[in-house]
């Protein structure tokens, strides 16, 4: 059977016991907006058709009339639980575009907030799934610690949700002393919180039992599926771009990739707690030896406004200023197209972007990770009980806003 | 590496042009050989893992000959080779073959293709839009279409709850 065959066809008039449920699109576990449409007999999902396009706003299409600066604030409201993944990975795209080699400082900062938001990802989706299948102090726990993470975000960029703090060649905000003794003091707190939650819910018999066994998916199955990220991970496929491709600074640091073999939802939910771990080693690395130097590429690539002591002071300074806020201005891609992808919390997330010349993409195509995982969802229901609906769709960490962009 | 995958592709397809451009390898494929190229590439080639499905119009690009392109981004998960596939295609000739017998992920990708521009894929085994609305009828990803729509969201049509 298809994965999305309607669902009149195959309902056949001898099987008339067999249900509907319409689940969304307004449900507390789908979190924001996508209907499922059940087949049901009893208590069993017999087939599961998704239905999506609700949250559909036309990103790519608004990315086609913004410049490669302003489009950040679009992508950061594609996945808006973990932002700056989604910022660095389209200002990854674009320098790759552009063939600009961002400075090291630059790198390192980018390093440290995107595990930042890898851990803010991770925490509302073992969270959430936490809370879906019962366990709200798990959920209070997580949800403290992301509000830190948040407090961190706001002291860099001014935003606590959206800080849409990347540029292209480099990144609106350095970080001020405050911002490391704030991440220092991270640093410090949260493996105790994580202790905790691992605590409350590793050997927890009820979780066990609504996440052991439910939703298995092989690792050849989810290659073959596009998957990728902690939900591949959780199967035993072991790619990880940050060790497979090193972008950005992850060549400099130790860190383990974290996989499981069972490929069910606790597997998954067992990856991404052990991937905060992972991701506070990298975090703790990184926060000790920034580089010195520059944050932005010099004016040569033309990209980023210079500091204004330089465009007071030199005319080169002074050129590359109004060349780049002048309207017609701007700066000059080449007639090329290019994809770049980086390992966000959700799986490999990527940008294809088409450059014409002018400073504004031709098309900016978004690989979007909760689509592909999405559509794995009928596959990994089918013959679970309604109640693992919640703790399958919590286990994919499906963002609505990513999925129909 | 990839040199060894280009080759063994001409090999049974006859030559293929080739770009590169930073570091990504392009290939361009006519659509009648696609099947049996993508065959090639998964099963000898190894590229297990289709990352992505999308396409490109190229109305009113600088010296583009052809209206859309295709592209296959492919990878290989034991090698981290990658390689992007291309299939320029001309209007009225908007179809080519589907790969969801190759691989399965390819189903929704091919979907939201379809949805965006208008392109078939034969053999997809559940062509129905995906993001946009059933009875949509535009593919608003093309050029042509404008960013503001054409009314769609003005006239759509709404009941209200008593009608419901």
């Amino acid at each position: 059977m298809s994965i999305a065959e309607p669902i009149a066809e195959s309902s056949s008039r001898e099987s008339d016991y067999v249900w509907t449920l319409n689940f969304g699109p307004q449900h507390p576990a789908t979190h924001t907006t996508l209907r499922i449409v059940l087949k049901l007999d009893g208590e069993r999902v017999i087939d599961a058709v998704p239905d999506i396009g609700y949250l559909h706003s036309g990103f790519e299409k608004t990315g086609e009339h913004l410049n490669y600066n302003q489009y950040v604030t679009i992508t950061d409201r594609m996945n808006y639980i973990s932002p700056v993944a989604n910022a660095v990975a389209w200002h990854g795209a674009v320098e790759k575009l552009l063939g600009i080699e961002i400075t090291p400082r630059c790198k390192y900062l980018r390093t440290i907030v995107t595990e930042l938001a890898r851990i803010s990802d991770h925490l509302l989706c073992t969270g959430a799934m936490g809370l879906d299948t019962g366990a709200f102090t798990f959920f209070l726990y997580a949800f403290y610690q992301r509000e830190v993470i948040y407090d961190i975000f706001e002291t860099v960029s001014g935003q606590r949700f959206h800080p849409s703090m990347t540029r292209v060649g480099g990144l609106a905000y350095d970080f001020t002393p405050l911002v490391i003794e704030k991440i220092r003091t991270f640093l410090k707190n949260f493996p105790q919180t994580l202790d905790d939650m691992e605590r409350l819910l590793n050997r927890n018999r009820i979780f066990v039992d609504r996440t052991k066994g439910v939703g298995i998916l092989s690792g050849e199955r989810a290659t073959n599926m596009s998957a990728t990220g902690p939900i591949a991970r959780a199967s035993g496929v072991t790619r990880d771009l940050r060790k497979d491709e090193p972008y950005l600074a992850y060549a400099d640091f130790d860190f383990q990739i974290c996989c499981a073999k069972a490929g069910d939802c606790f597997a998954r939910y067992y990856v991404r707690m052990a991937e905060m771990r992972e991701s506070l080693r990298i975090v703790a690395q990184a926060i000790e030896n920034i580089p010195a130097g520059p944050l932005n590429v010099g004016i040569d690539e033309r990209t980023t406004l210079p500091p204004k002591s330089q465009v007071y002071q030199t005319i080169e300074g002074t050129i590359t200023h109004f060349e780049l806020v002048m309207w017609n201005r701007g700066f000059v891609v080449p007639n090329e197209e290019t994809y770049a992808a980086i390992e966000s919390p959700n799986g490999e997330l990527g940008f294809y972007v088409v450059g014409d010349g002018s400073d504004v993409a031709y098309r900016a195509r978004t690989r979007p990770p909760s689509f592909i995982h999405f559509s794995l969802f009928p596959e990994l229901i089918r013959g679970h009980t309604l109640s693992d609906v919640v703790a399958v769709l919590g286990s994919l960490n499906i963002i609505a806003a990513e999925l129909d962009r | 590496m990839t040199n060894a995958s280009i080759s063994a592709l001409s090999a049974r397809i006859g030559a293929v042009s080739t770009t590169e451009f930073r570091g990504d390898t392009r290939v361009i494929i006519g659509k009648e050989q696609l099947l049996d190229a993508m065959q090639l590439l998964k099963d000898d080639r190894g590229f297990d893992l289709l990352v992505d499905v999308t396409c490109v119009d190229y109305l009113n690009y600088r010296d583009a000959k052809n209206r859309f392109g295709l592209a296959y981004l492919l990878a290989n998960t034991a090698t981290n080779e990658r390689l992007t596939v291309r299939v320029l295609l001309d209007e009225p000739h908007l179809s080519v073959p589907s790969m969801v017998p190759l691989w399965a992920g390819a189903n929704w990708l091919e979907r939201e293709v379809f949805d965006m521009f208008g392109i078939r894929f034969e053999g997809h085994p559940d062509l129905r839009r995906i993001l946009m609305p059933e009875e949509f009828t535009a593919f608003p990803l093309r050029k042509d279409y404008p960013l503001q729509g054409r009314g769609e969201r003005h006239n759509f049509q709404r009941i209200a709850r008593a009608e419901a």
